[in-house]
C-alpha cells in the first residue's frame, strides 16, 4: 500500500537531487536512484510506486533542475501535496506528468507514515480513513498531467496546451 | 481586475485587462505585449517565440535527448534562437562529463548554433557580453540565474530542460504572464555596503518565496552600474520570482539598444511595493543553509572560515575581483581563496587593472572562467565539515560538497577581509582584527 512521506518547508533541489548526481556527473546511473539521496536517506532507500509527498511552503525551490522532478517520476511518486511550490518546480513537475496539488489547509492534518493514495478521477486523497478533496489543477495542467507530459501533449495535439487559451 | 487578488497556482484567467487605457504596463507587460502583437497583462497565458533559449554543458545533453528522441525532432526550428556555453564543469573532470561536452559540440556544428566553449565563462555573463541578452528581449535559459538577464532589461527566465527542447524545436514557448513587484529603492548605500547586501537583505526581508511567480522591478536605482545590477537581477530567483527586470535607461550604452517601445510607464499595476533604504543597510551574511537566512555581518563576525570563493553569475566580475584585490593589496591570506572569474573578458579587464596579480601575489588559487565550485563538482569541492565564505548565491545544504559542510553568503568586500584573517570580517574592522588577534587566527588557521 502507497505511503504519504511528509517533508518541512523550502525543500530545495539540491535536498532532491544534489547537482553532483545530476545524470551530466553519472552519466550511467538512474536519477531515480538519487532521489533524496543525503536529505532523505529513508526515503531514497524506501519510496514505491503510488507513494505522495506531502510538503510544506515553497517545495522545490532553487535550481530549475528538471533531474529533480525527474528523479521523483523514475520512483513512480504518485503525486505531490503542498502548501505551495516554488515556480520553476511546479512547471516541470507538470511538464513531467506528475500530478501537484496546491493544498495549504490539508498538509498539518496528514501523518509522515500514513497509508495513502489518490484517487485522480475524484480528486480526493484517501489517507487511512480519511478523504480529503483536491482542488483541481489549473486547467492546462490537468491536460498535459493527463497526457502524461507535455511532450506527449504536444506530439498528439500538435500544439501548446495554452495556445487555445491565449486566443480564446 | 486587480492582479493581487488572484491566488498562486489557481487557474489563470485570460484577463479583460487593457480596458482601462489610463493604466500603463509593468516592464514585463510591455514585452510579452511587444513579443505576442497583443495587449496582454499580467495573469494571461501566452505563447510567443523568446528572442533566445539558452542551454549550457550541465543539461544540454538531456534536452538534445529530449528533443530528439521524444519530442523525434531531428532539428532546432530556428539555430540563431538558440545559444550554448559550456560553463557548469570546465573543463570536463570525468570521462563523463567530457563525452557530453563532445555530444554539445557536434550539435552545435551540425546545427549552425553558437557555441561559447570551455574558459569563455559563465552563460549568464557571456550572454550580456556579447549582445545577445538586451532590453525588451525573452531570454529563456536551462538555469535558474537566467533571471541574470533582467540587468540589462530582457525579460530572463530559468526552465527545464523539456521547456527549452520545446523551445529549440518548435521556437516557441509558453508563459503565463507574472504579476509584479516593485522594488522602490532610496538613498544610496554606506561606504562598506553593496549591491550584495542589498541582495541579501531582500531575502532576509522578504523571504525564499516573497516573490513566488512574481517578475521583480527594481526602481531607483539608476545609480548603480550593470555589474551591480546583474548581482541583484541574479538573485531574483532567490526570491522566487520569474524574473527581475532593471527599467532601461535611454542613452545608456549597458542596456544594449533599447526599442523604442519600451520604457517604464506611469500608473502600472504592480502586485506590491518593498520599500527600502540603500542608505541605511548594512553588510549582510547568509548563514547556513538557506538564502534567507541572513544576519547583520556583526552577529555572525569571528566566526571560523575553512576556505573562501570569490566568483559566480553573481559576483565573479572584475569589478568584484578588484573590491576583493583593495582589500587584500599587501597583505596575505590566512586561509585558501579561489577566485572564478565570471567570463574571458572579465579575467582579461582583472588582469589589465592589476586586481589579478594582486590576488595572486596574496596566495589565491585561480580556476577557469565558469561556475567554478558554486555547484560543488569541481574546482573546491567541500569535504566535511569545512565551512566556505562565498560570494555566491546559494548555500543549500550540500550544494558546494559534503552535506555536512556548510556556506556562508557575503559580498566581495567580506570575501576578500574574511581570507586574510580567516574569520568572517568586514575590511572596515581588518587592521583591528589582525592586530588585536593575531595569535587566535594563527591557532584557527594552523590548527
Amino acid at each position: 500500500m502507497p505511503r504519504i512521506w511528509k517533508f518541512a518547508d523550502d525543500i530545495d533541489t539540491d535536498q532532491i537531487v544534489p547537482g553532483r548526481y545530476a545524470p551530466y556527473m553519472r552519466p550511467d546511473e538512474d536519477v531515480g536512484n538519487a532521489a533524496f539521496i543525503e536529505a532523505h536517506p529513508e526515503f531514497n532507500r524506501l519510496a514505491a510506486p503510488g507513494d505522495i509527498l506531502v510538503a510544506g511552503e515553497n517545495f522545490g525551490c532553487g535550481s530549475s533542475r528538471e533531474y529533480a522532478p525527474l528523479a521523483l517520476r523514475r520512483r513512480g511518486i504518485g503525486a505531490i501535496v503542498a502548501k505551495s511550490f516554488a515556480r520553476i518546480f511546479f512547471r516541470n513537475a507538470i511538464n513531467l506528468g506528475i500530478p501537484v496539488f496546491t493544498a495549504p489547509e490539508l498538509v498539518e492534518r496528514i501523518q509522515d507514515g500514513a497509508e495513502a493514495s489518490l484517487d485522480v478521477a475524484a480528486g480526493q486523497l484517501l489517507v487511512g480513513e480519511n478523504v480529503y478533496p483536491l482542488r483541481p489543477m489549473p486547467g492546462f495542467a490537468q491536460q498535459i498531467v493527463a497526457a502524461g507530459g507535455i511532450v506527449p501533449f504536444v506530439r498528439k495535439s500538435g500544439r501548446f496546451p495554452t495556445e487555445t487559451a491565449a486566443t480564446t | 481586475m486587480n492582479p493581487a487578488q488572484q491566488p498562486r497556482n489557481s487557474e489563470p484567467q485570460p484577463c479583460a485587462a487593457a480596458t482601462d487605457a489610463a493604466v500603463g504596463r509593468t516592464l514585463s507587460e510591455q514585452i510579452f505585449s511587444q513579443h505576442l502583437g497583443s495587449d496582454v497583462r499580467a495573469g494571461d497565458l501566452c505563447v510567443i517565440e523568446p528572442d533566445v533559449a539558452m542551454g549550457h554543458d550541465s543539461l544540454t545533453p538531456s534536452i538534445i535527448k529530449i528533443m530528439r528522441e521524444e519530442l523525434g525532432i531531428a532539428r532546432v526550428h530556428n539555430p540563431q534562437q538558440v545559444v550554448l556555453v559550456m560553463d557548469h564543469v570546465a573543463p570536463a573532470s570525468t570521462v563523463g562529463t567530457a563525452n557530453a561536452q563532445a555530444t554539445i559540440r557536434r550539435f552545435a556544428q551540425e546545427q549552425g548554433i553558437r557555441l561559447f566553449d570551455v574558459g569563455r565563462g559563465i552563460c549568464h555573463q557571456v550572454l550580456v557580453e556579447e549582445g545577445i541578452a538586451s532590453a525588451g528581449k525573452v531570454v529563456i535559459g536551462s538555469d535558474s540565474h537566467s533571471t541574470s538577464y533582467g540587468a540589462v532589461a530582457a525579460f530572463g527566465a530559468g526552465m527545464g530542460s523539456t521547456d527549452i527542447a520545446l523551445c529549440w524545436g518548435t521556437g516557441k514557448a509558453w508563459f503565463r504572464i507574472p504579476e509584479t513587484i516593485r522594488v522602490r529603492c532610496v538613498g544610496r548605500f554606506q561606504p562598506g555596503v553593496d549591491a550584495k547586501d542589498l541582495a541579501l537583505w531582500l531575502c532576509r526581508k522578504w523571504s525564499i518565496n516573497g516573490a513566488n511567480y512574481a517578475a521583480l522591478e527594481y526602481h531607483g536605482l539608476e545609480w548603480l552600474q550593470r555589474h551591480e545590477r546583474q548581482t541583484l537581477a541574479s538573485m531574483a530567483i532567490e526570491l522566487g520570482a520569474k524574473a527581475g527586470v532593471f527599467p532601461p535607461q535611454p542613452g545608456d550604452l549597458s542596456f544594449g539598444t533599447i526599442p523604442e517601445w519600451f520604457g517604464l510607464q506611469r500608473r502600472a499595476a504592480y502586485q506590491s511595493t518593498w520599500d527600502v533604504d540603500c542608505a541605511a543597510l548594512q553588510p549582510q551574511v547568509a548563514i547556513p543553509h538557506s538564502v534567507d537566512h541572513v544576519v547583520d555581518l556583526g552577529e555572525i563576525a569571528g566566526q571560523p572560515i575553512d576556505v573562501v570563493f570569490l566568483g559566480t553569475c553573481t559576483n565573479g566580475r572584475a569589478e568584484d575581483l578588484r573590491a576583493a584585490a583593495d582589500v587584500v593589496a599587501d597583505r596575505s591570506l590566512a586561509i585558501r581563496l579561489i577566485v572564478t572569474p565570471a567570463s574571458s573578458h572579465e579575467l582579461q579587464r582583472a588582469i589589465a587593472d592589476g586586481s589579478l596579480q594582486i590576488l595572486l601575489a596574496a596566495g589565491a588559487t585561480l580556476t577557469t572562467p565558469g561556475c567554478g565550485p558554486c555547484m560543488g563538482r569541481h574546482q573546491g569541492t567541500l569535504a566535511e565539515n569545512e565551512r566556505c565564505l562565498s560570494t555566491g548565491n546559494r548555500n543549500f545544504r550540500g550544494r558546494m560538497g559534503s552535506p555536512d559542510s556548510q556556506i556562508f553568503l557575503a559580498s566581495p568586500a567580506v570575501a576578500a577581509a574574511t581570507a586574510v584573517t580567516g574569520r568572517i570580517c568586514h575590511p572596515r574592522d581588518l587592521s583591528d582584527v589582525l592586530f588585536s588577534h593575531d595569535s587566535t587566527y594563527a591557532e584557527a588557521t594552523h590548527a
